[in-house]
């Protein structure tokens, strides 16, 4: 327990580090790929509690993040000054849920407040990972990745074809998101350190989350679902339901990666739903090791770094599919793990033993 | 004498084949109950039937006071039935204390939100597990490889484990599927001392076996199944000399 919280300590250190560094060598600008890299993680470590601990796939993940995205890019901009009349709006409006401001041009926007948009975004989610995740879970192997790539692409044709989403434009304009006083989540502006230390706060907060779960009595539990579902069936563990559960929580994070970082960018597009995005995300969380929340993120903070800053230039896409086939074939227990360093020592000890033998 | 498992009718059918057929029995509570027959009688299936795995086509199963056919098998677990594999079934990547933890579920609540902001409730709970699983091992003699990954055991290790992690359920009715299979004469002499001191304590056991010498041993009756039909439940020494058992396993090398 110790250890890990010391490890979660020696993160946010490399976190204050990194933003030091970029202070000290007046290479400030990196920090909006730095603090768009940190929502990406979060819906990486959802997926990663989700494929590595309760062994369950999924290629539909940029679909929950897409949802979750665009419900607060459309609630946050879509004006609703010319429906004030209606008595659902006024009821809104009684109880502070909308707000108005100016638009570009001076004239009156009524829309949602960021918090009201938020809530709704998340529980759409959920709600939608629940009714999804029921039959769909039921699935096996490569019936799964199917059925979630279906789903990913069925959320990727809707954001894309839908006029009132911007259709390939999607929706920009999106306002900042004030947490707290003093604290919002905007891209604009003055607040770039602030923001960095936000999102990978909320990071770390969400990693704090998924590490404590992952060594209770219900991480034990999703670790035997992983190995052996019959038998953890038998042990009295309601494996459906733990799948469910799993499935709908990795949902609610990738919801809320997708509405910071639309908050954020000020933007969303249909792009963030398709599926190569889902692609993505499994081979981060794959390369990471499957099984390591740790192993995930610095996986995710390196290539989502590198590819927001476009080091893969047009081949971005190609480059995950490619890491996704080599660990796949190569090393389908992903590269960060200490497995690695077990394996040499027993390979070594392998060769001298046989030099032994001669 | 309770009964704490009675079966009434149980039917199962694969297919063209009729798997169990029309089979009643009961288990008395505190008593060790042997189920036997050629391979193939349907032994494996009529656990999977009791523990919930598959449902059966009609029948009753009454166990401790509850009707649980047709339930999911958490849910049987969950009423105090714990099961061991014909084909070992451990956690892989787990150690030895891991895979036994899990045996504590029922036992335990903390779920996903407790779990996630790690609650102290969930600390005295994790403890708790923790030193009931030590106690298992120690009773076990498991001790020496709690922190072994559990799948790279020898055999009759792995077997022990499968054992300790149901114990660990602390259930009424323990079903065994052939835990001698792959076992030496010693190892299922000591088998046979263990099973008779898990009874000891309390549990009830049924237990599948080919191996006469330990059944005729420690079973208190013995139940014999043949194409998925009783052809006998008596106690040994009747079940021995009844003449329909003998010509099932005529030309069995071990009756
Ligand atoms: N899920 C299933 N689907 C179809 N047929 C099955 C299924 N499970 C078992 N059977 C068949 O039912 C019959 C009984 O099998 P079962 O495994 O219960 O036998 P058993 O008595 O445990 O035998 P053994 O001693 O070999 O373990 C066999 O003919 C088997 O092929
Ligand atoms: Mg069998």
């Amino acid at each position: 327990m110790s250890s890990k919280f010391l490890q979660i300590f020696g993160f946010a250190v490399a976190i204050i580090a990194i933003q030091i560094f970029t202070q000290i060598t007046d290479s400030a600008f990196h920090l909006t790929q730095l603090t768009m890299t940190a929502y990406y993680s979060l819906l990486v470590i959802g997926l990663c509690m989700l494929i590595g601990y309760a062994g369950q796939i999924s290629l539909g993940h940029a679909g929950f993040f897409a949802i979750g995205g665009y419900i607060s890019a459309f609630l946050t901009t879509h004006n609703l000054t010319a429906m004030k009349g209606k008595p659902f709006i006024a009821l809104c409006s009684k109880f502070g849920l909308l707000v108005g401001r100016k638009d570009l041009y001076g004239g009156d926007l009524l829309v949602f407040h960021p918090w009201a948009a938020c809530i709704i975004a998340v529980c759409t989610v959920l709600i939608v990972a629940y009714v999804i995740g029921g039959p769909v879970l039921k699935l096996k192997g490569h019936y799964l990745a199917m059925a979630t790539l279906g789903f990913g692409i069925i959320i990727y044709r809707i954001v894309l074809g839908t006029s009132g989403l911007g259709a390939a434009d999607g929706i920009s304009g999106v306002p900042g998101f004030t947490l707290l006083p003093g604290v919002t989540i905007s891209g604009s502006g003055s607040g770039k350190i602030l923001n960095y230390y936000v999102a990978w706060g909320i990071l770390i907060t969400g990693m704090t989350l998924l590490l404590n779960l992952i060594s209770s009595r219900v991480g034990r539990a999703l670790s035997a679902i992983h190995g052996a579902e019959d038998a953890a069936e038998a042990m009295g563990i309601p494996t459906a339901n733990y799948k469910l559960k799993v499935f709908v929580l990795s949902a609610g994070f990738a919801a809320v990666a997708g509405i910071l970082l639309t908050h954020y960018n000020g933007s969303i597009g249909p792009s963030e739903a398709s599926v190569m995005k889902s692609v993505r995300y499994v081979a981060i969380v794959a390369i990471g090791g499957m099984t390591s929340i740790w192993g995930a993120v610095s996986m995710s903070l390196i290539l989502n770094y590198f590819s927001l800053r476009g080091s893969f230039g047009t081949y971005d896409d190609a480059v995950f599919g490619v890491i996704l086939i080599l660990i796949m074939l190569f090393a389908p227990d992903g590269l960060i793990r200490a497995q690695v360093l077990v394996d040499l020592k027993s390979f070594f000890k392998r060769i001298t033993s046989k030099e032994a033998a001669l | 004498m309770t009964t704490l498992l009675s079966v009434v009718n149980l039917s199962k059918r694969f297919g063209g084949l009729q798997a169990v057929n029309e089979v009643s029995f009961t288990v008395t509570a505190g008593s060790i109950k042997a189920l036997i027959g050629p391979n193939g009688a349907g032994k494996t299936t009529l656990f999977n039937l009791i523990s919930g795995v598959i449902s059966p086509d009609s029948g009753v199963i009454n166990f401790s006071d509850h009707q649980v056919q047709g339930l999911r098998p958490h849910q049987v677990a969950s009423k105090g039935m714990a099961r061991t594999f014909q084909h070992i079934r451990l956690f892989p990547k787990m150690s030895v204390l891991e895979n036994i933890m899990i045996g504590r579920h029922i036992h335990s609540r903390a779920g996903f939100v407790a779990g996630m902001l790690s609650i102290p409730h969930t600390w005295s709970e994790e403890k708790k597990i923790r030193e009931k699983a030590h106690e298992i091992m120690a009773f076990l003699d498991l001790e020496s490889l709690a922190d072994v990954e559990a799948t790279s055991l020898s055999y009759g290790q792995q077997r022990n484990v499968e054992l300790g992690r149901a114990l660990a359920c602390e259930p009424k009715l323990l079903l065994l599927d052939e835990p001698a299979a792959g076992l030496n004469m010693s190892e299922t002499t000591e088998l046979g001392a263990l099973i008779s001191r898990i009874r000891d304590t309390g549990i009830t056991v049924l237990i599948v076996e080919h191996d006469m010498g330990l059944v005729m041993d420690i079973s208190d009756e013995i139940l014999v199944l043949s194409y998925g039909k009783k052809i006998a439940d008596d106690v040994p020494l009747a079940v021995q000399s009844n003449s329909e058992v003998i010509n099932v396993y005529l030309g069995e090398d071990d009756a």
